[in-house]
């Protein structure tokens, strides 16, 4: 069975028409799965639905 | 006439300088010449401004004869991390790519500001290509080499800055810091660096990393220097978005004040763990020297190092979305595959990371209120071998290039001022972060000028150089 994160690999560099040559995919993959793995730590993180982001803007 | 230029501080230089015991034009001609002598080895500049410096020299020179006042930093060699613009220079950041760019059309304002005080830029220094490094190795420029060791490395991505100053080629030299670009080499380099809080410089034209995270700050070899730098670059600037309208803070006058009211604790739990036995060493010194019996948690501290991260690859991502489609082949591989990966991290991942920033950043001001001092190490080992991929901590195989940052993130990532102060150990040097809370630069240098007093912190003479 195919790697989900392949297909998902296939179908982002496709909707953004980023180049993925095979040589490079497995980088790229080892890349990816360390920047999900600490993405989710932050995910799992409760935060409360009024939290505002660092980045807020000022008008 | 001093005897060696090259050894002096920028204090010692400004001073001899203003008091006409030497000229600015002869500051300037020994950094030119001990760079031409000793840069093919260290390989730390990729630009040397000479002509613009000599003529840069000459003017100094000529204001202080006709009696004009000038800066405190008179006829101080400095050089600059690559990705600041150099009037007449493409600003390469490191890349091959930004080679084609036409030459910048004007100084970045940091660059403005050092030789407003009477600063000379000699030129531009080596660093990891686009900031995306800790290491110092560049495959199109080659590595910046340690001046303690040239086997090893710099640390980056500031390299070319650490290896400059630590070789002792100028006092001083600029650099950036996103997730510790200025503290690894510093550590590593065995000198003192700044990265102020964020906000406090001016990046403008500057070429960016991480909007959201990126600092601009100096290194030098004393602490003095380090602060005399810092006051000639502070001020609002409307050219910087993130840069805030607040006053100047000088904060030379202040560093020989008492430090003893000072409520100095050591960051436990994650920032003592995975450290090398010299890291450990140096943070044991800085405690006894500082009396420092008692530890605090910054709360969430690898959740932090983990969305700044994230931030980062997608940030960095972002910014480099049309030079990955049009011309991949043409970034260092293991950049373009970091950079790639970043794009297709899901956006609402990254806004979660910019709200639990938020919350981490009031976290930490809570313990600010208990706390004026935070000493953490600022890197977990000494200097790796130049190509060196992994080492072993506690019987475990880790890859260098993820793990030299997992202490200095979790701080620039909510943009806290910190002082990286360079701890002498044989045979190579390791620094130690004296942290304080946001806009309180005095504070941090105060503590690393009575280390430096004390004899604690020291930036210690490169070997054959």
């Amino acid at each position: 069975m195919a790697d989900p994160l392949d297909e998902y690999i296939d179908a982002v560099a496709k909707t953004l028409a980023l180049p993925v040559e095979e040589a490079w995919r497995p980088a790229v993959k080892a890349n990816l799965e360390v920047s999900l793995r600490l993405a989710r730590m932050v995910d799992e993180f409760v935060l409360p639905d009024e939290a505002e982001p660092a980045s807020i803007f000022t008008a | 006439m001093p005897e060696n230029l090259n050894r002096l501080s920028a204090a010692q230089i400004a001073k001899a300088v203003i008091e006409r015991k030497t000229t600015a034009l002869a500051a300037t001609e020994a950094a030119l010449a001990r760079i031409k002598q000793h840069d093919p080895i260290l390989n730390s500049f990729t630009d040397v401004t000479a002509e613009r410096a000599l003529e840069r020299a000459r003017a100094v020179d000529a204001a202080i004869l006709s009696g004009e006042k000038v800066g405190p930093l008179a006829g101080v060699p400095f050089a600059v991390k690559n990705l600041f613009d150099v009037k007449g220079l493409p600003t390469r950041a490191g890349s091959k790519i930004n080679r084609d760019r036409p030459p910048a059309a004007r100084d970045a304002t940091l660059i403005e500001r050092m030789e407003a005080a009477g600063a000379v830029l000699v030129g531009a220094l080596n660093m990891g290509e686009y900031a995306y490094d800790f290491t110092g190795e560049n495959v199109h420029d080659g590595p910046s080499r340690n001046p303690h060791d040239v086997t090893r490395m710099s640390g980056g991505s500031s390299g070319g800055s650490g290896s400059a100053v630590g070789g002792a080629l100028v006092p001083i030299a600029l650099g950036s810091d996103t997730n510790g670009s200025i503290r690894v080499p510093s550590s590593f380099c065995g000198i003192f660096g700044l990265k102020p809080t964020y906000g406090r410089l001016s990046r403008a034209r500057s070429f960016p990393f991480v909007a959201s995270l990126d600092h601009l700050g100096p290194l030098a070899r004393s602490v003095t220097d380090l602060a005399l730098a810092y006051d000639a670059m502070q001020g609002p600037d409307p050219d910087d978005a993130a840069c805030v309208a607040r006053g100047i803070e000088q904060v030379a006058p202040l560093l020989s004040q008492d430090i003893g009211d000072l409520r100095i604790a050591l960051a436990g739990g994650y920032f003592q763990k995975n450290l090398f036995a010299e890291a450990e060493e140096a943070v044991a010194r800085v405690a006894k020297a500082l009396g420092v019996t008692r530890t605090v948690e910054l709360p969430e501290a690898a959740r932090a190092r983990a969305a700044a991260y994230v931030i980062s690859t997608v940030e960095g991502a972002s910014l480099h979305l049309d030079r990955l489609r049009k011309r991949p082949d043409d970034f260092d591989p293991a950049v373009r595959d970091r950079l790639i990966a970043g794009a297709m991290v899901p956006g609402s991942l990254v806004d979660r990371a910019q709200k639990f920033r938020r919350w981490y950043r009031a976290q930490v001001a809570e313990l600010f209120k208990t706390v004026d001092v935070i000493i953490a190490p600022a890197t977990p080992c000494i200097a790796s071998k130049l190509g060196q991929a992994t080492f072993v901590l506690d019987g475990v195989e880790l890859p260098v290039r993820a793990n030299i940052g997992i202490h200095t993130q979790p701080i620039s990532f909510i943009g806290l001022p910190v002082v990286a102060a360079p701890i002498p150990l044989e045979p190579m040097p390791i620094g130690v972060q004296i942290i304080a809370p946001p806009w309180r630069e005095d504070i941090a240098l105060r503590v690393a000028f009575a280390l430096e007093k004390s004899g604690v912190a020291l930036a210690p003479q490169p070997r054959g150089f």
